[in-house]
């Protein structure tokens, strides 16, 4: 079967040929991107909670030093995987550790590895930051019925900080679905990898990639407005319903508060 | 009078050098409801701070049944539990519906069972007046209802002292009003307070013991009719003056 000679033509029988092979590099770009993207806001969240840890002078010096060395191992950690290209580290270690250390990892697990803690590194400082933004009478109220730093920080904090932080989540799920396809430099098979093979076995590189750029599109899309929606659900509700003791009242149904109309992430 | 919960002793702070309170004594037995006055500035805020242990003490003694609360050993968010407080800007969480805002401390720190704690938050929520808005979020209340629920909250943890720090500075006078009335049912059941308030006409009617402070030491102290009535200091007098000649 020969090319067709015009351009969507050429771009339906790609489509025939290859759509298989392409949906399922899109899927491993998916997988990817998602899975590491909730393993590094896991780390992020460690990372950021240990860094915010308060250090009050009355504190035993054995403590103060060990959150000295840790915090400055975070540093390094942070630094290092914000401030190297995420294609360099994959080369780095996924060569790396096979030629000095002799460990020969998965690709699979060095694709995971390698997108997860570039995710975490970035993730750290934007949790760093959603912890600082919430206004510290929120610690106060906390503390002063008792809540230690962790249940201050479970119950009061984080919940709170992950709401504000949840735009730049999304904004690293979608960096990562299109930086995953710096993985194929250590030849793992996913949305750009797969173009690169449907372009080379026809000379198509234009098509193949209009193709890819569709299909990236239509995935990044889909998971700013997923998130988008997410974050609604975390708002809850704009009503809420009177609870009342007098029984009689319920037969009459419940009063309910009409606060500001839903307002998709805008501004209150 | 009760016996004595709370004994400051010669209590200081500075923040850097900063002098914000000097030589501090006040000791607080049960029922009583202390009120301390004075001007911006003197301190006021910072020694009920101190007392639960917001702010560290740079010198001196806070005693809780005779148990420094500075000592190493002593178990701060058990005596946090124990000591209630509330804020000018009521530090209500914002994450959780008023119900839950007072159902998580008894959870987490008292470890109460949930529908215990449910039944006690609904109590005491109820006591304030707040017993219809459970499912509220506080971004949905206004302040003297925030201010309301954040009393209930501090209630909910049964304390055997509640501190208020400055509870209506934030409110409009109706507003005010609300939040006063549930403070005058908490001292006429006896429960023991702490008021660093600019309300003299409840400083004056409700409390047992006033505190005028200034430039971060005690000017003068005393029962509401010695320090309303004839005070002796004429710093005492010319703040006096200020409230009531209006």
């Amino acid at each position: 079967m020969s090319l067709p000679d015009n351009f969507f033509g050429r771009i339906i029988f790609l489509l025939e040929r290859y759509g298989g092979s392409l949906l399922r590099g899109a899927g491993s770009t998916i997988l990817i991107a998602i899975v590491s993207t909730a393993i590094g806001c896991l780390i992020g969240f460690i990372v950021g909670v240990i860094q915010t840890i308060p250090v009050r002078q009355s504190d035993n010096i054995f403590k103060k030093i060990i959150l000295k060395i840790i915090n400055f191992i975070l540093y390094i950690y942070v630094e290092v995987f914000r401030g190297t290209p995420m294609m360099v580290q994959a080369m780095f270690i996924y060569y790396g550790s096979a030629t000095v250390f002799n460990i020969h990892m998965g690709k699979w697990f060095a694709a995971f590895f390698i997108v997860s803690i570039n995710t975490g590194a970035y993730m750290a400082e934007t949790v760093r930051g959603g912890i600082l933004s919430i206004d510290p009478g929120q610690t106060e109220g906390a503390m002063a019925i008792g809540m230690n730093h962790f249940q201050t920080m479970t119950s009061v904090i984080l919940p709170q900080a992950l709401r504000n932080i949840m735009p730049q989540i999304g904004n690293n799920l979608i960096i990562n679905i299109k930086d995953t396809c710096v993985l194929s430099a250590i030849s793992i098979v996913e949305l750009f990898f797969a173009t690169k093979s449907v372009a080379g076995t026809y000379y198509t590189y234009f098509e193949a990639n209009s193709i890819a750029m569709a299909m990236y599109l239509i995935m990044t899309v889909f998971f700013s407005r997923l998130l988008r929606w997410m974050e609604g659900k975390m708002d809850g509700s704009d009503s809420f319903d009177m609870a009342t003791t007098d029984t009689l009242a319920h037969t009459s149904g419940m009063l309910s508060y009409r606060g500001k109309k839903k307002n998709n992430g805008r501004l209150r | 009078m009760g016996q004595t919960i709370l004994e400051v002793s010669h209590l200081g702070k500075k923040f850097g050098d900063n002098v914000v309170l000097r030589d501090i004594n006040i000791s607080v037995c049960s029922g009583d409801v202390t009120s301390i006055i004075g001007s911006s500035g003197s301190g006021k805020s910072t020694l009920l701070r101190c007392v639960n242990l917001l702010e560290t003490p740079t010198s001196g003694q806070i005693l809780y049944y005779e148990r420094d609360i500075m000592d190493k050993g002593f178990d701060v968010p058990a005596y946090r539990a124990k000591v209630g407080m509330v804020f000018q800007s009521f530090n209500l969480f914002s994450n959780m519906s008023v119900l839950e805002n007072c159902v998580v401390g008894q959870v987490k720190v008292l470890k109460r069972h949930r529908k215990e704690a449910v039944e006690k938050a609904r109590f005491y929520l109820e006591k304030v007046g707040m017993g219809a808005f459970i499912n509220a979020k506080p971004r949905q209340i206004s302040g003297g209802q925030k201010q309301r629920v954040a009393i209930a909250r501090a209630l909910a943890m049964e304390p055997e002292v509640l501190l208020f720090d400055e509870p209506t500075s934030a409110l409009d006078p109706q507003m005010v009003g609300e939040v006063l009335g549930v403070m005058r049912t908490l001292a006429g059941e006896g429960m023991t307070m702490i008021v660093v308030t600019h309300e003299m006409a409840f400083a004056r009617d409700v409390s047992s013991h006033v505190v005028f402070m200034k430039d971060g030491v005690i000017c003068e102290e005393g029962t509401p009719e010695q320090i309303f009535g004839s005070p002796e200091k004429q710093e005492t007098r010319d703040f006096l003056s200020r409230f009531f000649d209006r």
